[in-house]
């Protein structure tokens, strides 16, 4: 891989520990897949926040990064394993607190922006289309390259850092124009009235397509927290974070859809509840915003919320970053929803918060949401919004 | 036997060789405090990677798996060394913020548990 004088003074050490590390890591990268140079990025999104997920010994990596390394461009935080102000109303064991609160640290001191969500194009880091970034958190990765038509590859939470650090990131895969070739055609003849419809898209396609691009075709509307859910089902169960649907996403109009072509019916949706379903009736759990709920998902909360009473024994938890749920303290929807008995989670989510063991089932409106609930041991409901908070309200799923 | 690879992470190391053909998972596949192979099913279930020069096609699982190759280097249960047929991120990113000297684009089945093995940097030594 080419580099530039710049570079090469940065592999050797000019500008010290993090950014000698950061080059070693983007050149053994870059030589792995075939890149031919650097390019330069506009922002960064970080995962890896959680000390669930990071440990000891991630905590102890960024200690040492941290001692001299600061970011080059924007970069963001995905969730952390809870609420940064309010843990305790989470019921968040205070040693893992103080640990999270030390990964925290650790970030702020590079330069990094404690944003703590997976959704940071709804909250000051959006990206152009075309822009190169250099994003990790697979939902935000594939809503970068497929509906804003940015550029960026799945990044790991190391690699991401890395290129922070640097200001750029190896010149490969989904960088490059000649790699985001649609190549399967799914044509959608399924009918999507239910919200949670857009997560069993997501499922069908990404288990069907797996690696390869999908050019989907069927779809007249959709709106921007539809696309979200589906972004980040799609990549949840297939692994490509990129996807073009006809005339909704950029560059759509420049592919013809490819000659492999698969079908997406009413049973397909219909089995994928039934995969993701699991057959229970009692609900211990609802949580919704997986990715983050928007403003808009919060006020339909409210207003399904209003004058009613989360059931005893069941925990509605609504996961938002701190921007959004600070538009809905203002807007009156906080109130409303926690006088209803239900908890705002904030800079944390469903899935890198500590919850094994806490539930046994829980009612979302997010496939990926459920696939990250098995893994903590909890039975899975999917369905619509009001379906969910209908099973907060009376602890079952009808 | 001498053998010519990739330098994924620079560097030399001596010693005995562990070989799998299946990948590893470090993130939930290894016990980063003991450095025991814990995955259920996996061929090097129960064996120690400490000390060893590792031989394996690849890694695979989550990214956080590289920190737990820093953490066995700091807990001084690292392995000496690792070899891969083709090295991925979680493994190429580990090796290189543990300075776990890495080398790719082997022929594994070359090496068979028990050898001898010498990396140093792309050169793999090899005596059975």
């Amino acid at each position: 891989m080419y580099l530039t004088k710049n570079e090469k003074k940065m592999l050797d050490g000019e500008e010290g520990y993090a950014v000698k590390k950061s080059m070693e890591i983007l050149v053994a990268l870059g030589n792995i897949y075939g890149a031919d140079r650097l390019v330069e990025i506009g922002s960064v999104q970080v995962a890896g926040v959680s000390y669930h997920n990071l440990g000891d010994a991630g905590l102890e990596f960024l200690n040492e990064l941290a001692k001299d390394g600061k970011v080059k461009v924007l970069t963001t935080l995905n969730p952390a394993g809870m609420d940064l102000e309010d843990w305790r109303n989470l019921g968040i064991d205070p040693e893992f607190a103080r640990k999270q609160n030390l990964v925290i640290e650790a970030f702020s001191k590079m330069g990094i922006l404690i944003s703590c969500t997976c959704t940071p194009y709804l909250i000051g880091n959006l990206p152009r289309y075309g822009e190169h970034i250099a994003w990790s958190e697979s939902s935000a990765v594939t809503f970068a390259n497929s509906v804003i038509g940015a550029k960026t590859n799945r990044e790991g939470g190391p690699s991401a850092l890395a290129a922070a650090f640097v200001g750029k990131t190896p010149c490969y895969g989904l960088h490059l124009d000649e790699n985001r070739v649609p190549d399967t055609h799914v044509e959608v003849k399924a009918d999507l009235s239910k919200f949670s419809d857009w997560g069993a898209l997501g499922y069908c396609i990404g288990k069907t397509v797996q690696n390869k691009i999908p050019y989907i075709t069927g779809i007249d509307v959709v709106s921007l927290d539809e696309l979200k859910s589906f972004c980040a089902s799609v990549v949840t169960f297939g692994s490509k974070p990129l996807f073009y649907m006809k005339d909704i996403t950029p560059t759509s109009e420049k592919h013809q859809p490819p000659k492999e072509k698969i079908t997406i019916e009413d049973n397909d949706i219909k089995k994928a509840y039934e995969a993701i379903n699991d057959d229970t009736e009692d609900v211990d759990f609802v949580c919704i915003g997986c990715p983050h709920a928007s403003i808009k998902e919060i006020a339909k909360i409210a207003d399904l919320l209003k004058g009613r009473k989360i059931v005893a024994g069941t925990e509605l938890w609504v996961a938002t970053s701190r921007p959004m749920k600070q538009l809905a303290d203002k807007r009156g929807y906080t109130e409303v929803i926690e006088k209803a008995g239900g908890k705002f989670a904030c800079d944390t989510c469903m899935a890198v918060a500590p919850l094994k063991g806490r539930f046994r089932t829980v009612a979302t409106t997010s496939a990926k949401g459920c696939y990250y609930s098995r893994h903590n041991l909890m039975m899975t409901k999917m369905g619509s919004l009001e379906e969910c908070i209908e099973a907060g309200v009376t602890g079952k799923w009808r | 036997m001498e053998v010519k690879g990739r330098i994924i992470s620079k560097g030399v190391a001596e010693g005995e060789a562990l070989t799998t053909n299946m990948p590893i998972s470090f993130y939930g596949g290894v016990d980063p405090e003991t450095s025991e192979i814990i995955e259920k099913g996996h061929e090097l279930q129960g064996k120690q990677i400490k000390g060893k020069i590792l031989v394996f096609p690849n890694g695979k699982g989550s990214t956080v798996g590289s920190y737990t190759l820093y953490r066995l280097k700091k807990g001084g249960v690292a392995p000496a060394g690792i070899i891969n047929s083709d090295c991925e991120t979680v493994v190429a990113v580990g090796a290189i913020i543990s300075e776990i000297p890495c080398v790719d684009e082997i022929d594994i089945s070359k090496i068979e548990t028990g050898d001898t093995v010498r990396i140093e940097n792309g050169v793999v030594k090899i005596e059975t």
